[in-house]
């Protein structure tokens, strides 16, 4: 048939006559599966039926629905699920069957089988697709009886799906009827007889069958704009009255209020269920007459379930609430300044949570479509509530931050919202007191989501980054000037929390910026640090001048800025130029080597990274890194800043790491080096974990840093070997800084890639499982863990070595360390069986002393892995 | 020893299910290394709520059968009591959930520990009877020696996966 089309048409009908014979009386699921294909290319490529239409049906419907088991072991690997795929598109391929098929479909429908029901329905939803009204018109009140019955009646959760699916199907199927003026519309009458059966099931008081019911009324509403019409404008008013029916809860008896609640609710859910339905074909079709019609009881509605003391009704308020607002043009001035009240209440002044959440959900979604009613009202009552607010109501003062921070979603409103928390950022700086870091905390956490929020909004984004940067900037200035910094009131600002805090503000304001405003900003921002030139801040007469970069005692608190600038000058994009880059990559070299305070020392080094890891490739970095190199050498070997040098090194070697610069071996030479050294060993080890984690301020994709794939993989084949040859060598005191650091690397590395590294460094954690150091002890459980669970096999032969070390951990001192040996005790257990029987009784015995253990958490893991020892090679396991 | 399974149809086939309480919330208390934490009622039920019940796919908990206020500890005496109450007053299986209870105990619990495990008074027609067998010793100690037995009892204190 494929290649001999032609010729096989000419032969006309005797054609498909002789195929039916053949086809005929076939049992092999493969040849049926062929078969199948052959009629339906038959049907599909216009070959001559004739008048053998109905005995092609035959042939192939006879075996439908199909119910074929594969036999065990079946090689051919047919499933019942390709039978039926196969079989339903050649039922559903032309709509001459139709008058075949639709019978059959229903006598399926009404068997008892569900899988043959099942099968009948999906079938169905497949031929509407290709049906006309026609087809369908005789059997539409079989069908529709069929249908209703199991969606009335099902016990299973897919079969009413597939119903519901199929009534939408035919009503969408119907709708597509070319109407003339004077037929009969099937349509409008299919959809009478929907109604007529469903209707009175929404106003029967017990309930039961109102979900059927509203689901099918749904099902078939969402079929077309036109159905949807039909079935709301009669739906929609009955809902409301039913709703109005159902009175408020205040003036029934105490054990009947609930129950009306609970029904209002269920009735605001279906109504919900409607309004959302317009969504589905989007708004330019979008006459709402339907809708208009309704709306002064739907507000009403909203209105009542908004101020009803049930918190469940309140919920499903908002949410028809947020539905109704994103409609076009459908709520008027007055509703939508009564709905903004009515949010705005729940937000400041309902008790519960759960709405109050709600309601700040939605002022965001439908702020971005009214922002007017929402800058008007709803913000200028946070505001308000936010100056008047009094020292014990902090859940109140909270909700208004956070509520001001959910509504910012629209730039005119982030026009309103960043001074309102701009003020108030003032005012708790003037009268900071120590008790403020938490609602200074809570602060920044909505400046945050704001800024995270205007990133994607080209007008937001330079707003707000023109009007929250400089006024950060400018408030840490204030304070850092004063004379005696470290003692006056503002300090909150210059402590090292409230610093930290504005980090992920100042970086999110920065990330996104247009190339335009990026390059204007970093032109005021170097300046402002290299020269103290505070012109672009806001009240700019300080004191006295900036200089983050002097030597001098006093200047302490102005250093600690320095992290502001990282904060900015890390996020901008690889390609925007920084004006002054030489002389400001010496500044802070300079600063982060020499400086006391280590605060200020990482946030320069840091800052250094961050430009060096974006920096182009050239003679003129090669010139900053053997500046660099020369101050680590000095530093590193001798002298008062041996942390700060080593610090200062970490980050420019994660720097080079992450982009895969030649230096970087060499770098991390040196790092791997400083393990031996006894002062600084712990520190270089714990510095190899900074190495491959993520930072959460710099050097990570968000902020545009240079990230090569897989570098922790390149990291560990580059280096592990070195790490397992230097601990060999070293002195026995220093040997833990080796499995310190080897212990950090691994935890950073994919499990994948571990597992196969394994056999080569299995003797090495087995040490380190002997090491004094609860860090490393712990580590090393925490790689091993896994391991047990997903490499048994590669730890099997070593069982009685982790016996034995795991045992003796469980007495460790640590919590942490005795709770881990536990945990790879449990996992023991999943290294084969026989291998481990010989030590079942020594186990169970020596778990006996952590069941006593006086911490809970972990007397809890020995009850596990103890239960689970007991099963080990025990019947019923 | 009542053996499980005798007849195959279930003698109580539609239970009322209740609901599971959550995982016991770590507090910071727990998190301290220092301070040592009594071993209370709560603990004891953490232990036994998961059970699984011998016929159903349910555990112990859901079906009611054991409940919080039914356990009573006392760490400084070393002393725990609990009673479960079978799910109709003649099931046939309360000897062995009664076992399944108590091997749980003893296997999750330090050996100073005297564990006593009874039905609650009034639920069971056979409720003496069981009590005395579960109280006895040497006859928990036989029955774990049945392996048809301690396989059904391992199935009940088996993780469910």
């Amino acid at each position: 048939m494929r290649t001999r089309e032609e010729e096989l048409k000419s032969l006309g009908t005797d054609f498909t006559f002789g195929f039916i014979q053949v086809m005929d009386g076939e049992k092999d699921p493969r040849n049926l599966l062929v078969a199948f294909q052959i009629v339906r290319d038959l049907v599909l490529k216009g070959y001559a039926l004739g008048p053998f239409v109905e005995e092609l049906f035959e042939v192939t419907s006879c075996y439908f629905p199909i119910d074929f088991t594969p036999p065990p072991n079946d090689p051919h690997g047919i499933q019942r699920e390709d039978l039926i795929v196969s079989l339903r598109a050649v039922l559903a391929s032309t709509p001459q069957f139709a008058e075949f098929l639709l019978p059959l479909l229903i006598e399926k429908m009404d068997s008892e089988l569900q899988s043959a029901k099942l099968d009948a329905v999906q079938t169905l939803s497949a031929c509407c697709a290709i049906y006309g009204p026609k087809e369908l018109q005789a059997f539409l009140p079989s069908l529709w009886a069929s249908l209703r019955r199991e969606v009335f009646q099902t016990a299973s959760e897919k079969l009413e799906a597939e119903c519901l699916g199929a009534l939408t199907a035919l009503a969408a199927c119907l709708s597509h009827a070319v109407l003339h003026a004077d037929t009969h519309d099937l349509l409008d009458a299919f959809l009478s007889s929907v109604l007529k059966d469903c209707r009175h099931h929404l106003c029967e008081p017990d309930m039961k069958l109102v979900w059927p019911s509203a689901k099918l009324l749904q099902a078939a509403a969402s079929a077309s704009l036109r159905a949807y019409h039909h079935i709301a404008g009669s739906v929609l008013p009955l809902l409301l009255e039913q709703y109005n029916q159902h009175p408020q809860g205040c003036n029934l008896g105490p054990v009947l209020a609930p129950l009306q609640s609970s029904q209002r609710r269920t009735i605001l859910e279906m109504l919900l269920g409607f309004l959302e339905l317009p969504q589905k074909w989007g708004h330019e079709e979008g006459d709402e007459t339907v809708l208009l019609d309704v709306r002064g009881p739907l507000c009403s509605v909203v209105s009542s379930a908004l101020t009803d003391p049930s918190v469940q009704l309140q919920v499903v308020g908002v949410r028809v609430l947020t539905v109704l607002g994103t409609l076009p043009g459908l709520l008027v001035a007055s509703d939508l300044d009564l709905a903004v009240d009515h949010l705005t209440r729940l937000v400041l002044h309902e008790e519960d949570p759960q709405s109050s959440m709600a309601a700040m959900e939605a002022s965001g979604t439908l702020a971005p479509a009214h922002p007017g009613a929402f800058t008007d009202r709803m913000v200028r009552a946070l505001a308000q509530e936010l100056q008047t607010e009094r020292a014990d109501e902090g859940t109140r003062h909270q909700r208004c931050l956070q509520a001001l921070a959910a509504v910012s979603t629209h730039p005119s409103i982030v026009r309103e919202t960043v001074p309102v928390l701009l003020q108030h950022l003032r005012d708790l700086q003037r009268g900071s007191e120590p008790g403020d870091t938490g609602k200074m905390a809570s602060l920044c956490r909505s400046l945050h989501r704001m800024a995270v929020q205007s990133q994607h909004d080209p007008e937001s984004c330079s707003f707000y980054h023109r009007a929250v940067v400089p006024c950060l900037l400018g408030l840490a200035l204030q304070a850092a000037l004063q004379e005696d910094a470290l003692l006056a009131p503002g300090k909150a600002l210059l402590e090292e929390e409230a610093l930290t805090s504005m980090v992920p503000i100042i970086s999110a304001a920065s990330t996104h910026l247009s190339p335009e405003l990026a390059v204007q900003s970093a032109a005021l921002m170097v300046p402002l640090f290299l020269d103290g030139d505070v012109s672009f801040l806001p009240q700019n007469s300080f004191p006295c001048s900036f200089q983050p970069f002097q030597d001098g005692l006093c200047l302490a608190a102005q250093r600690r800025l320095v992290i502001l600038l990282m904060a900015f000058i890390c996020s901008l994009p690889r390609n925007v130029p920084i004006p002054q880059q030489d002389r400001l990559l010496r500044e802070l070299l300079a600063l982060s080597c020499a400086c006391d305070c280590p605060f200020a020392a990482t946030a320069a080094a840091k800052c250094f990274a961050g430009l060096v890891n974006k920096h182009p490739e050239g003679a003129q970095l090669d010139e900053v890194l053997q500046l660099a190199l020369n101050r680590l050498e000095p530093g590193l070997a001798e002298g008062p800043h041996r942390t700060q040098a080593l610090g200062l090194l970490l980050w420019v070697t994660k720097a080079l790491v992450l982009r895969y610069h030649p230096l970087s071996s060499h770098l991390t030479d040196k790092v791997l080096a400083l393990l031996g050294d006894t002062e600084l060993g712990p520190a270089a080890a714990e510095g190899l974990g900074l190495l491959l984690g993520d930072a959460p301020d710099v050097l990570h994709r968000g902020c545009h840093a240079d990230v090569r794939l897989m570098y922790r993989q390149r990291f560990f084949t580059d280096n592990v070997p070195r790490l397992v040859q230097g601990f060999h060598a070293a002195h026995s005191d220093v040997k833990a800084n080796y499995l310190k650091g080897l212990s950090h690397v691994l935890n950073h590395l994919p499990k994948p890639v571990l597992v196969t590294e394994l056999p080569t460094l299995l003797p090495l954690l087995l040490e380190a499982l002997s090491c004094l150091d609860g860090g490393v002890q712990l580590s090393t459980l925490r790689c091993l863990q896994p391991l047990l669970l997903e490499a048994p096999r590669a730890l099997s032969p070593h069982g009685d070595t982790l016996v034995t070390k795991f045992l003796s951990l469980t007495d460790s001192p640590t919590m942490a360390v005795r709770i881990a040996a536990l945990r790879c005790i449990h996992a023991l257990t999943s290294l084969p069986t026989p291998g481990l029987l010989p030590y079942k009784a020594r186990v169970i015995r020596a778990l006996a002393k952590p069941l006593d253990d006086k911490k809970r958490l972990v007397r809890k893991e020995a009850v596990v892995a103890r239960g689970e020892w007991f099963l080990l090679g025990s019947p019923g396991r | 020893m009542v053996g499980p399974g005798l007849g195959p149809a279930l003698e109580n086939a539609n239970p009322l299910v209740f609901r599971r309480s959550g995982e016991r919330p770590v507090t910071a208390r727990e998190e301290d290394d220092d301070l040592p934490d009594a071993i209370d009622d709560r603990e004891i039920f953490d232990l036994i709520r998961s059970i699984n019940d011998p016929e159903h796919p349910l555990t112990l908990e859901e079906l009611n059968v054991v409940e919080q206020v039914r356990v009573k500890v006392n760490d400084a005496e070393s002393t725990v009591a609990v009673e479960f109450t079978p799910t109709i007053p003649h099931c046939s299986m309360a000897t062995l959930i009664g076992l399944s209870i108590k091997v749980k105990l003893i296997r999750s619990l330090p050996e100073r520990f005297k564990v006593d495990v009874h039905i609650t008074p009034g639920t069971h027609i056979s409720e003496h009877a069981v009590n005395k067998q579960l109280a006895d010793k040497e006859r928990v100690a036989a029955a774990l020696e049945n392996s048809h037995l301690l396989e059904v009892v391992n199935q009940c204190l088996s993780a469910r996966s």
